[in-house]
């Protein structure tokens, strides 16, 4: 549990100074759910940047999986239809939303945003409720 | 130089999901569902993720934007809306019935696709599809 703790603080702090990087560099929000959607052409303004986002997550996610594979492991075997629901859930929520775990519940906590605090309660306890009764 | 900075980030970031434990839908699941199920044998630990995140990013935040504009472009792109919206609420609920439903949220989903497990394939091309989904409607939201 303690090495759990550890990682959880160590991983975050990488999450965070990752964020960091991207606003003093581009100015930008780490929005994960808006970035893969101004990736699909769904909103206005330049992609490539956000390409390159989305290609360093991919390769991070090659490292990881060549390095400690068990980190990427989902020992769930949840059916296919639960994932395709729990995706397509996702996808238009967060757009709906505007924003995700990484844009309200890191970015927008972090600037004391008062739409990402409401946001995240949502999402956790939306997130408690679901993963609790189903 | 911009894409290098992206690319960076995005890597970096990719790196802290793995090592914090976000990337492991079951302890996505077992963090969640402990709440309702009475806290036994409760791997809280991914409390920490945020913990370590938000004391990083909060504490750099306010250094980064004393600057006039970040390095790379002339001005910051940081949201400022303040107002509390249907679409706001609504959509974030959706989202986290779907996060509590599959264990993933976008990010993780897109690290582990070098998995080879099918799972972060299936869920992230639905998660476009979701995407698509609305834009076809958000003109009747």
């Amino acid at each position: 549990m303690m090495s759990s703790i550890i990682r959880a603080i160590l991983g975050g702090a990488l999450i965070g100074a990752a964020s960091s990087l991207m606003l003093l560099t581009l100015g930008r929000v780490t929005g994960i759910s808006g970035i893969l959607n101004g990736v699909l052409g769904l909103e206005k303004g330049q992609m490539s940047w956000r390409s390159f986002f989305l290609l360093g997550l991919v390769c991070g996610g090659l490292i990881l999986n060549y390095l400690a594979p068990e980190v990427l492991n989902n020992s769930l075997n949840y059916p296919d239809i639960r994932l395709v629901a729990a995706g397509l859930l996702v996808g238009f929520g967060t757009v709906l939303g505007s924003g995700c775990t990484s844009g309200h519940g890191i970015c927008g906590l972090s600037r004391l945003s008062i739409r990402s605090l409401i946001a995240t309660l949502t999402f956790m306890l939306l997130g408690i409720l679901t993963a609790g009764i189903l | 130089m911009k894409k290098l900075a992206a690319f960076s980030s995005g890597l970096l970031f990719a790196l802290g999901l793995g090592i914090s434990g976000m990337t492991q839908p079951q302890k996505i699941i077992g963090f969640l569902s402990g709440f309702l199920n009475g806290f036994s044998n409760w791997d809280y630990s991914l409390i920490f993720v945020m913990v370590g995140a938000i004391a990083v990013h909060a504490l750099t935040y306010g250094l980064i934007r004393k600057r006039k504009s970040p390095l790379l472009d002339v001005s910051f792109h940081v949201p400022n809306r303040t107002d509390i919206t249907p679409q706001l609420v609504l959509g974030s609920a959706i989202f986290g019935i779907g996060w509590g439903l599959g264990g993933y949220c976008p990010g993780p989903a897109i690290t582990s696709l070098a998995s080879g497990n099918s799972s972060p394939w299936i869920f992230l091309i639905s998660m476009i599809g979701g995407m698509y989904l609305h834009q076809l409607v958000k003109d009747r939201l």
